[in-house]
């Protein structure tokens, strides 16, 4: 079984999805349990992944290779390291909630929302485990239909001009990665990442291929300042659609700065990375506050995703400046490990708050701020998660949210002062627009008559926060296991990172 | 000394807390409260069983870890615990006044709907201060420390449908994020220098980094660096100017948090982390200077806010601003024990006073304001004979435990050669006649004096005509849970200065948890005139401290009871100095209209400007433009005319052959 682990983790939420898209409408209630099984399917079928998973190797694992495309040398070709993995299970472990979340929310074409979720979970789990970069590139750009289709369908009233700027923005990026694809494919012979990764290149081929791999994965994340699309594919988004996206495809950008940059074009890397290192400080700082303004909830954790994952970033390319001022590579992984873990939690917490909202939308099929206030009379239970969430997305200790950020804040102090002393500004400014939303939308007394008559959380929607909820806490006291899977991967990482390819 | 007995102390509390605040509802008030008063009586006597221990049972000091919490890059971070006669007298301290809390809470919150939820909240709080003074790493630090702000501001913000206690637990927890930020930075500056996280290595290090310069800032020393980044997030905690906003606001949580908050947790942290990084700040001359201007500038300038204020809790509020600039400076003249005893006495009986503030209050019918009070000594003879003795602790009345640590405060700090201590000086000194002016002035205008209170509920019923019914609401006596706890701190209030101040202060309490170096050793100096608490006190009565006291004494009785006339002629005489202190020295203003109004314009300019005019409009949307218009140009050739492609074919073909005969 272990040989076809990740083929299982693909294929079958897909293939349940296509089972869900024929049950159809009418058999929607045998379609959900369906939808619900699948996804709890694929979830357990994580249990041998991590359970079988070897931290003491940084070498791909459960790998599994076949001839796909003979005559361009193409593969199916999978396998997961200490960097992956963690992405893979929580790409299952958020599909279960968004699943329950739309239980009976969604009314309208049924069967193909819990298709496409399926669709997409099953893609996603491709990107994160393919080792050949056109099967990556493959599962990278078909996951783009059904979150296209996710907002296009299931959206809000402006959803129209949000696909289509989700659709072009990302397809434009991955348009460039794929140009430098195919030429790392025409020098190396082969299209395995792992080839890629040995290539020696010069410093002016790499720094060509940076800037195309730059453009995809920075839409992916989103960084300052192609992140515009972002806020505006939130809003339009379903709950669910809002959670995916925040939770598993903005990582798909960090993490092919992790599998693709760095190891692939180091020197051009190394030579840039001042660039990337603004454009982080710059999300951190700049989006923290555009948040504070923001009037509509939704849009407001929009853009505290795009700071949050400017901490990402900035813990990526941390690895030259500290190379560079310490000469040595002591710490380096340290901003690596930071941004992975941060790339993990962020996915709890967003999803979750994104959840939150889905929980208040539903009911008052509003996502302005002002239209609440006082929620917490109403909605205790709901209160007290969307504090602790809250509280979790100001970096709190004791959540996962604080693990990435500390990690990161210390190693870039490593790097330079200043680095430090303005990614710290985050704690200022998260509390700042996130504690704000809580005063404003829960606490104070009740805001109108709509937030009177509100009712709390019902038995799914606890389930779904509650799991979140232990999810965020348990990271946050307890990281190292998380850590320790990835640590040897991680330290290759840095190696890799830090050795030179160009030819001499 | 056995590591599980240390982990149960925090864990005593964190149970209980989490039992209280999930299933608070089904288990019933009785239930809760029990529980929770259980888990910190547990923690107390564990405490207090520690300091036996270490002090008279000759056993040494416990650092080691709990668990491994993440290993990165090779770093071990773990949460561990290292207890020393300087945690544990901390420990002890906070379990103490938190019991004490907890009991009075009983009565204090009796008929809020929010008890349970209530009680699981203070004790997460003595949870999270625990971890912040037991720990013996910074990464456990920064969580005890983040935790401590997390759980005030959800204790300020409890009456959550109040607008100005949701207000004051947004402020409360920023600001203390502003002094995070430089705590943040001072603990990545040491580790990027140490690689470890460890109170040890960072100890050991310290010498080795008094040499090293960073070139940031034209050049400043490393030390200096990480220790005044250190001591900003100290100046959040423990209030500090211009960090301590966020304090007499504060006041808007039901008061039983004030005495938690104010007195033994929270605000200490900061005075007990300085303390506990001695041997680092030690080594950094210019960051103690930084520390003693600091606390003295607050301890003299927010006492005075004490004095115009009317509401009895932020009078005492303000009076803690103040005690704790006396702690900070004291810190700041290497008199590290002596800043931690007072903190100690202080702990009592500013839990105390607070307690006493809330009896009041309760006796009042929820009145906080003093000018509508007065004579209640009558009524509540219990809270006032406490609150009296509190008061007198609090203005250093000699054989008072206040006067243990406050006489020895302004002595270090005229004894100091420290750059900027002779400031210092004149702040804490002068500071004493405030003090005794406002704390005197609290005591008369509340149980003293006329009996305004009926006053104002005669003119009350005037103006609404409701005289057949309204009356009076006579002042009461509280119940026992709130007397009680009130004569359980009193009786140190009183006594434990008497008794602690030769070994804590003059003795060799501490040993090495805390490091002075020989040049530095003001406390030495006076140690070696100490001959005994009974001198002591005699010895203060021809001091300028004690004077300026009575000073402050006698200038009280004259506005309050005497001629309260004066103190309105005053007001008028002085009008631009009252505008100054009724604006708080406008650090409130300046922090809602200038910062707060500026990140909210900077938000809305970068957002309006930047996202949506030019990235969005320009460059995304402007694309998508360019392309359409170039489409719309290109498109005028398609036009499926078939008459216009003859017309364009037969244009290309002369064209072409124009060109080929031209060129051939």
């Amino acid at each position: 079984m272990h040989d076809h682990l990740l083929s299982l983790l693909i294929w079958l939420p897909i293939a349940s999805g296509v089972v869900v898209l024929l049950l159809g409408d009418r058999n929607i209630v045998a379609g959900r349990w369906f939808a619900l099984a699948a996804s709890l399917a694929t979830l357990a079928l994580c249990v041998p992944l991590v359970l079988g998973f070897s931290s003491h190797t940084a070498a791909m694992q459960f790998v599994q290779k076949a001839a796909w495309i003979p005559r361009f040398h193409a593969h199916y070709g999978l396998g997961v390291d200490g960097i992956s993995m963690p992405l893979v299970v929580l790409t299952a472990f958020m599909t279960v909630p968004v699943i329950i979340a739309g239980w009976q929310v969604i009314t309208n074409r049924p069967a193909q929302y819990f298709a496409a979720f399926l669709i997409m979970e099953g893609l996603m789990n491709g990107v994160f485990s393919a080792t050949d970069a056109l099967l990556f590139y493959f599962f990278w750009e078909a996951m783009l239909i059904p979150m296209f289709l996710i907002i296009g369908i299931w959206g809000g009233p402006r959803r129209v001009y949000a696909t289509i700027k989700f659709f072009l923005y990302t397809f434009l990026g991955s348009v460039f990665m794929l140009a430098a694809l195919i030429y790392l494919y025409l020098k190396a012979g082969s299209y395995s990442i792992a080839a890629f990764q040995a290539l020696p290149l010069t410093l002016v081929e790499q720094r060509w291929i940076f800037a195309a791999f730059l453009l995809a994965f920075a839409v992916k994340v989103p960084m300052w300042p192609v992140h515009t699309w972002l806020p505006d594919a939130h809003v339009e988004a379903p709950t669910g659609g809002s959670v995916i996206l925040a939770a598993i495809m903005l990582k798909m950008g960090g993490y092919g700065f992790l599998r693709f940059s760095l190891p692939i074009v180091p020197d051009a890397c190394r030579q840039l990375d001042g660039l990337m290192i603004t454009l982080s400080l710059i999300a951190i700082i700049y989006i923290g506050f555009v948040a504070l303004v923001q009037q509509d909830m939704k849009k407001l954790i929009a853009y505290s995703s795009i700071a949050h994952m400017g901490i990402v970033t900035l813990g990526v390319f941390l690895v030259y400046a500290i190379v560079a001022s310490s000469g040595t590579t002591l710490d380096a992984g340290m901003g690596l490990d930071g941004a992975m873990v941060q790339m993990v939690s962020h996915g709890l917490i967003s999803g979750a708050l994104f959840l939150c909202v889905g929980v208040l939308y539903d009911r008052m099929h509003s996502r302005q701020i002002a239209d609440y206030g006082g929620v917490v009379n109403t909605m205790p239970i709901f209160a007290g998660f969307m504090v602790l969430f809250a509280l979790a997305n100001t970096g709190l200790p004791g959540t996962s949210g604080f693990v990435g950020e500390f990690l990161v804040i210390l190693a870039s102090f490593k790097a330079s002062f200043w680095y430090a002393a303005l990614a710290a500004l985050t704690l200022i400014l998260a509390a700042g627009y996130t504690l704000w939303l809580v005063k404003r939308v829960v606490f104070g007394p009740i805001g109108n008559d709509h937030v009177a008559q509100l009712t709390d959380l019902n038995g799914r929607e606890f389930l779904i926060l509650g799991v979140l909820a232990v999810a965020v806490l348990l990271l946050g006291v307890w990281p190292e296991p998380l850590l320790k899977v990835m640590e040897p991967s991680i330290q290759h990482l840095v190696t890799q990172a830090a050795a030179t390819k160009i030819p001499v | 000394m056995n590591p599980h007995l240390l982990i149960a102390i925090p864990l005593a509390p964190l149970i209980a807390a989490v039992i209280a605040g999930l299933f608070g509802k089904r288990i019933g008030r009785a239930a809760s409260h029990t529980l929770t008063i259980a888990g910190v009586a547990i923690a107390c006597a564990l405490s207090l069983y520690v300091l036996k221990q270490l002090y008279w049972g000759g056993v040494s000091s416990f650092n080691g870890p709990v668990y491994t919490w993440a290993v990165s890059d090779g770093v071990h971070i773990q949460v561990g615990f290292l207890i020393d006669r300087l945690t544990v007298l901390m420990m002890s301290v906070v379990t103490f006044v938190s019991l004490c809390v907890h009991v009075y809470t009983i009565g204090y919150m009796s008929d809020d709907p929010g008890y349970t939820r209530f009680f699981s909240y203070i004790s997460l709080f003595t949870f999270s201060m625990l971890m912040l003074v037991m720990a013996n790493n910074f990464m456990q630090l920064f969580f005890g420390w983040e935790a401590v702000g997390m759980v005030s501001y959800l204790l300020i913000g409890f009456w959550y449908t109040r607008p100005s206690a949701i207000f004051a637990n947004l402020k409360a927890f920023i600001v203390n994020r502003v002094g995070d930020f430089g705590f943040v930075i001072g603990i990545a500056a040491l580790f990027s220098f140490t690689h470890s996280l460890s109170y040890t290595t960072a100890f050991a290090a310290a010498p080795h980094l008094a040499q090293l310069q960073l070139p940031v800032f034209g050049g400043v020393n490393a030390l200096t660096l990480i220790c005044v980044c250190l001591f900003i997030g100290a100046m959040g905690k423990s209030a500090q100017v211009p960090l301590h906003v966020w304090l007499p606001d504060s006041m808007e949580g039901p008061t039983p948090i004030s005495a938690l908050i104010h007195a033994a947790t929270m605000v200490t942290a900061g005075i007990f982390m300085v303390a506990r990084m001695s041997p680092l700040f030690e080594y950094s001359s210019a960051a103690l200077s930084f520390v003693l201007v600091i606390g003295a500038t607050t301890a003299f300038f927010m006492g005075i806010l004490g004095v115009i204020n009317n509401d009895i809790k932020r009078v005492i509020a303000y009076s803690t601003l103040s005690q704790l600039g006396y702690m900070t400076a004291a810190l700041g003249a290497s008199a590290y024990n002596a800043a931690i005893f007072h903190l100690m006495t202080h702990a009592f009986f500013k839990a105390l006073l607070f307690l006493a503030a809330g009896s009041v209050i309760i006796g009042m019918h929820h009145e906080q304001d003093m000018r509508k009070m007065g004579g209640l000594g009558k009524y509540m003879p219990i809270t006032a004979v406490t609150c009296w003795i509190g008061g007198l602790a609090l203005v250093a009345a000699p054989f008072f435990s206040g006067f243990y640590s406050k006489d020895a405060i302004i002595e270090a700090i005229g004894l100091s050669h420290r750059w900027g201590s002779t400031y210092a000086y004149w702040c804490v000194l002068l500071g004493a006649f405030v003090t005794s002016l406002y704390t005197f002035r609290l005591l008369f205008m509340t149980f003293h004096g006329e009996e305004r209170f009926r006053k104002v509920h005669a003119e009350h019923g005037d103006d609404h005509g409701h005289e057949a019914h309204g009356g009076v609401h006579e002042p009461h006596e509280s119940p026992w849970v709130v007397t009680v706890p009130l004569i359980a701190l009193a009786i140190p209030s009183l006594l434990i200065g008497y008794f602690t101040v030769g070994t804590v202060l003059y003795g060799n309490y501490f040993g090495s948890a805390i490091k002075v170096l020989p040049a530095h050793n003001v406390i030495g100096r006076l140690a070696a005139h100490y001959h005994g608490p009974l001198a002591l006190a005699l010895h203060s009565f021809v001091t300028a401290p004690f004077w300026l006291a009575v000073a402050g004494f006698v200038t009280a009785w004259l506005f309050v009871l005497k001629r309260p006339d004066l103190a309105d002629a005053a007001a008028v005489k002085f009008g631009w100095l009252k505008r100054i202190l009724d604006q708080k020295y406008y650090f409130d203003w300046f922090n809602e209209q200038v910062i707060a109004r500026f990140s909210r314009a900077l938000g809305l300019g970068l957002w309006k400007a930047g996202d949506q005019a030019i990235i969005d409009g320009a460059l995304v949307n402007g694309t998508a433009a360019t392309v359409g218009w170039f489409g719309s140009v290109v498109r005028r050739v398609q036009s499926g005319y078939l008459y216009s492609y003859a017309f364009w074919i037969v244009i290309g073909l002369a064209t072409l052959l124009g060109w080929f005969l031209v060129h051939a």
